[in-house]
């Protein structure tokens, strides 16, 4: 079945929420707006207002609501209209979501799942389009999930929702029109899975979300020239099968990592990292790392295309790790 | 701070002040949408009144009805900065409540009895007909802010805090019972020896008890 990567996150929440009672969807704009983004269409018409809380826009507010009624033993869902505004609940995800239950010594569980959009769409400005992943994976406790496809989204959002942890679930605003094939029927994905999804043997690419199309594409090219990528996609981004990736790197012995966040200390570093630490003499080249730029997304257009991960700039980093000029 | 007892629905004490104000009302929440005969009771001081944390708190709790009892316990000092320099109307905290539609009252936080008949109504109507409520306690801090703070500091004076000890709760709650002859002396003085002794038995399973072996210390980051 082709559906779009939105039409996957609503059919995961609905057989979720018909499955299981204890599941509610809370954020701004969820119910009679159908979602800033129409993810939750048609929502509140069949799950009513009781299961579908359109919120005042106080992040903290309703996130911090939201952890405690997965301490009573509800499963909520909280829609953050974009990860920018996640900010103003870091004190509830950090602080409370994350530690509760190592606080508590275990008596206390928080299963709850925060989801929205990450990373930039087109000229939104520089508090609209941050990549915050890697804020979200230094911190013990939470679960942090990234898939770049609609089936992926949809077996993976199945899957948070059962978890018995708080998860992050990071889409994109420009995927979610993006279509891609869907199983039939039921099914999950498992968090902390990686998928290689695109076998070759040249080079190892990994990246997520979105700048995993941004790879294929890549690959593709490349592919038409001689290279053979093998594109990996971590699809959970915490806990990391660096396992799959370090399998790759074993056979292609070099590594490009494509990543929107920011450079500095960005989530790429903590990947190179750690395959330094398990292949190290399996690698024939540094490993290379494309990232966005370390500044604040800027409005105008081509400075904003400046900041981004684009082929040209991943091209050039598989360039170097064959050094080739 | 952290202790937790979940079988007693005892839901933990928290060290972010104020955060834990949205949490209570996500147990409300959760008593609401399980329909369940419960309410909340959420404790902080005045300290949490002008977060931010709280004031959304109070607004979700009113906008929902949720049954959450809001228990300021205003002891006029918000680590060592009093009330009239923190707050910018400290007179009447039960205003900012209102503020939100919240039914609220202001209690003397030192005569337990007045307390105890106050959380007996405010229980039952709540448990009756779900809806926040907030409560304000006067009352004041004896000791430190915490082991590092002497009993006064620089910011209060010897002389206050002895006045203050005067209102102990427990010595006022002492006179009541023995002017009113609803118990003697000795009852009084083997109810505090029968209570010293819960205290010291706590202390020492406290002390006896082992400390955890490094072993622990990925236990419950995550759960299966």
């Amino acid at each position: 079945m082709l559906i779009s990567y939105r039409e996957a996150l609503n059919q995961a929440m609905r057989e979720e929420m018909r499955r299981d009672d204890r599941v509610f969807l809370i954020g701004e704009e969820v119910g009679y707006y159908q979602g800033a983004f129409k993810v939750s269409k048609g929502f509140v018409e069949e799950f009513g207002q009781g299961r579908v809380l359109d919120t005042p826009i106080t992040e903290a507010g309703f996130t911090g609501l939201a952890v405690g009624a997965a301490m009573a033993g509800l499963r909520p869902i909280v829609e953050l209209m974009t990860f920018n505004f996640g900010i103003l609940a870091m004190d509830q995800i950090v602080n409370n979501a994350a530690k509760i239950r190592y606080m508590s010594g275990g008596q206390l569980s928080v299963p709850l799942v925060i989801r929205g959009p990450g990373s930039a769409a087109h000229q939104l400005g520089a508090q609209h389009s941050q990549s915050l992943e890697a804020w979200f994976c230094h911190v013990p406790g939470l679960k942090v999930v990234a898939p770049a496809t609609p089936h992926d989204a949809k077996g993976l959002l199945k899957s948070a929702i059962r978890d018995p942890n708080p998860i992050i679930f990071i889409e994109a605003q420009l995927l979610y029109s993006t279509k891609g094939e869907v199983e039939d029927g039921e099914y999950t994905i498992p968090i902390g899975q990686a998928e290689v999804k695109r076998q070759g043997d040249t080079v190892t690419i990994v990246a997520y979300s979105k700048m995993l199309l941004l790879a294929l594409e890549v690959a593709e090219e490349l592919a038409s020239e001689g290279i053979h990528a093998e594109v990996v996609d971590p699809r959970t981004l915490k806990p990391l099968d660096l396992e799959t990736i370090v399998q790759s790197v074993k056979k292609t012995g070099r590594l490009v990592i494509v990543e929107e966040g920011w450079r500095f200390a960005g989530l790429g570093a903590q990947i190179a990292d750690s395959v330094y630490a398990q292949a190290f003499d399996y690698l024939d080249a540094q490993i290379v790392r494309v990232t966005g730029e370390d500044v604040p997304m800027p409005y105008a257009r081509p400075l904003e295309d400046a900041a981004i991960p684009d082929r040209v700039r991943v091209r050039a980093a598989v360039n170097r790790v064959l050094h080739r000029g | 701070m952290h202790l937790v007892d979940a079988d007693r629905k005892f839901m933990g004490g928290y060290a972010i002040v104020g955060g834990h104000l949205p949490l209570a009302t996500g147990l409300a929440f959760a008593v609401t949408y399980q329909k369940r005969d419960r309410v909340v009771l959420c404790f902080f001081g005045e300290g949490a009144v002008p977060s931010g944390q709280a004031h959304e708190a109070f607004n979700l709790a009113a906008l929902w009805k949720l049954p959450v009892i809001f228990i300021c316990e205003n002891n006029r000092y918000a680590m060592g900065t009093p009330i009239t320099r923190g707050i910018a109307l400290y007179a009447d905290l039960a205003d900012k409540a209102r503020a939100h539609g919240i039914q609220a009252e202001t209690v003397d936080g030192m005569d337990v009895l007045a307390v105890r008949a106050l959380m007996q109504r405010v229980v039952n109507k709540v448990r009756t007909d779900p809806q926040p409520y907030f409560i304000e306690a006067v009352t004041y801090r004896f000791m430190g802010h915490s082991m590092a703070d002497p009993a006064h500091g620089h910011y209060r004076t010897k002389e206050e805090v002895d006045a203050e000890r005067k209102k102990d709760p427990l010595v006022l709650l002492r006179q009541t019972i023995l002017e009113q002859r609803v118990g003697t002396d000795a009852d009084l003085k083997r109810l505090e020896h029968e209570v010293g002794e819960i205290v010291a038995a706590a202390v020492k399973f406290a002390d006896e008890s082992p400390f955890p072996d490094p072993s622990a210390l990925e236990e419950d980051v995550y759960t299966e």
